[in-house]
């Protein structure tokens, strides 16, 4: 692990570096080589109309999907991949683990194992994956929790509670793995409108925090406000890139002007 | 009715008890393996082990275990001397093994289903966090996939378990003197098949009933879940003092 010395001598590596990804399903071809790079502190908003390939591009970074061809490099280090019988797998599922216990999920349906309780959901990966000791585990989660303002639910069960709180216990749990790279997939678009809100300052609040965020959404307000890049996908290619500011007031793409237009 | 005879039968018969929960869950155990292991080869996605599975699955649920009983106590003494090669006529010859191994077979085939219909029925969603947090393998299966297919499948194993404690009784056409076995031997010295009859179906009526009672309240431990949440949480309560 000579990450940290070689950071302080020389330009870091970026926290998470995509390129030239390919991804078909079928005869579907949903991501058309898409390269990507954010760096430590990165908030990136990627923007796109629903089948331009966001959230794909955003579970290949974990190999939730797996790409047909390109690169995912986390930290400098590239997962390696294999030919499988019905096309590509990753050739080491340690290196995938160890990877994935570093670069935390959040996801559109929350999925919050529906068998524990709050507390239980923020410590499972800490204590199980990370065999870090139980009552540290627990002192931190306990902290997590009331920070994105749910503590009183931490005895509580995910069906208890309301779709924005799960939603903070399902960002507290990702906290709690100490992660390098957070993903965001959708993370408001099952809430009810009047909970969006309360999601999206937890959200802010990491942003300002330096965390590492990819975020697929249909915030604008969120893109335009908390992140520092906007990634704009059309039909399985980067169609638009900028920081918010260019981006969205002098669009280069006709396709992003529509999409800006429709979604005021 | 002779309430003084059926007395004396309830203690006769009472005296099978211990052995016709000893049938029942010993076969329940090692069926229990027996399905875990027959519900992971049907969703192997490998065909050398799903067929076998199917095939044993549909020979044991499609076949009755009376005959099955027979089968392997009267069908397979008949293999005496190549059994004895083997070493296995010790475990053949005594009927008690032989009910244990066709209940635990019968068992098994239907256990199997009923795992696998829980198993099937663990959110895709939950599975996926769980390998985006860094699990897979075992450690994925014993900590997510398993606890809930448990608490899926439980409502249905439980009916299986008390099928298994009536089943028991088929036990009695090979010699085993359990509840329905000393009922027959009752019957035919004395000719009162309905006061017999009637304390037998008794036993197994209140030994069925400690058994739901004891499933329910496992069924209730499991699934905090799908109750309502406490409506208070003790440590706000005690701020609020």
């Amino acid at each position: 692990m000579s990450n940290g010395v070689a950071s302080l001598s020389s330009q870091p590596a970026p926290a998470v570096s995509i390129s030239n990804l390919r991804k078909s399903f079928g005869a579907l071809e949903v991501l058309k080589g898409i390269s990507l790079k954010a760096h430590e502190g990165d908030v990136i908003s990627i923007l796109g109309a629903s089948g331009s390939g966001k959230s794909t591009m955003l579970r290949c970074i974990n190999m939730l999907e797996v790409p047909d061809s390109g690169d995912v490099t986390i930290n400098g280090e590239t997962i390696k991949l294999k030919h499988g019988r019905k096309g590509m797998l990753p050739a080491d599922q340690r290196q995938v683990d160890r990877i994935r216990s570093r670069v935390a999920m959040v996801f559109q349906s929350f999925n919050l194992w529906s068998h524990m309780t709050i507390l239980e959901n923020v410590i499972e990966a800490p204590v199980h994956v990370q065999k870090r000791p139980k009552a540290e585990c627990v002192a931190e989660a306990e902290e997590l929790l009331a920070k994105v303002g749910i503590a009183d639910k931490r005895n509580q069960y995910p069906s208890h509670l309301s779709g924005g709180q799960q939603q903070r216990a399902a960002i507290a749990r990702a906290l709690a793995m100490h992660p390098k790279v957070m993903l965001f997939d959708e993370p408001t678009s099952a809430l009810d409108p009047e909970l969006v809100g309360e999601v999206l300052r937890v959200m802010r609040s990491l942003a300002e925090e330096g965390r590492t965020m990819l975020v697929v959404t249909h915030e604008m307000g969120f893109a335009r406000d908390v992140s520092n890049r906007v990634v704009f996908l059309h039909k399985g290619i980067v169609e638009e890139e900028g920081p918010p500011a260019e981006v969205f007031a002098a669009p280069k793409s006709e396709r992003f002007q529509q999409f800006i237009s429709s979604h005021r | 009715m002779d309430f003084a005879f059926m007395q004396e039968a309830f203690l006769r018969l009472i005296a099978g008890v211990p052995l016709t929960l000893n049938l029942a869950f010993t076969s329940i155990a090692f069926g229990a393996v027996l399905a875990m292991l027959l519900a992971l080869m049907r969703m192997s996605n490998i065909k050398a082990f799903d067929w076998p599975a199917r095939a044993y699955v549909f020979v044991f649920r499609g076949t009755p275990l009376l005959v099955q009983i027979f089968l392997i106590y009267y069908g397979l003494g008949q293999f005496r001397p190549a059994l004895q090669e083997l070493g296995l006529w010790g475990f053949f010859r005594e009927p008690y093994w032989c009910a244990v191994l066709a209940l635990t077979l019968n068992t098994a085939a239907y256990g199997s289903e009923i795992i696998r219909g829980g198993l099937q029925s663990v959110p895709y969603n939950q599975v996926e966090a769980a390998r985006a947090c860094g699990m897979s393998g075992f450690l994925l299966f014993r900590r997510i996939i398993f606890p809930i297919a448990v608490r899926q499948a439980l409502p249905a194993y439980g009916s299986e378990i008390i099928l298994m404690v009536k089943a028991t009784s088929l036990a009695s056409v090979i010699t085993m003197m359990e509840v329905t076995g000393l009922a027959a031997k009752m019957i035919s010295q004395t000719f009162r098949a309905v006061e017999v009859f009637v304390v037998a179906g008794l036993i197994y009526l209140v030994l069925n009933f400690a058994i739901t009672r004891i499933i329910m309240a496992i069924e209730w431990w499991l699934s905090p879940h799908l109750r309502r949440p406490p409506a208070v949480e003790p440590r706000l309560e005690a701020a609020h003092v």
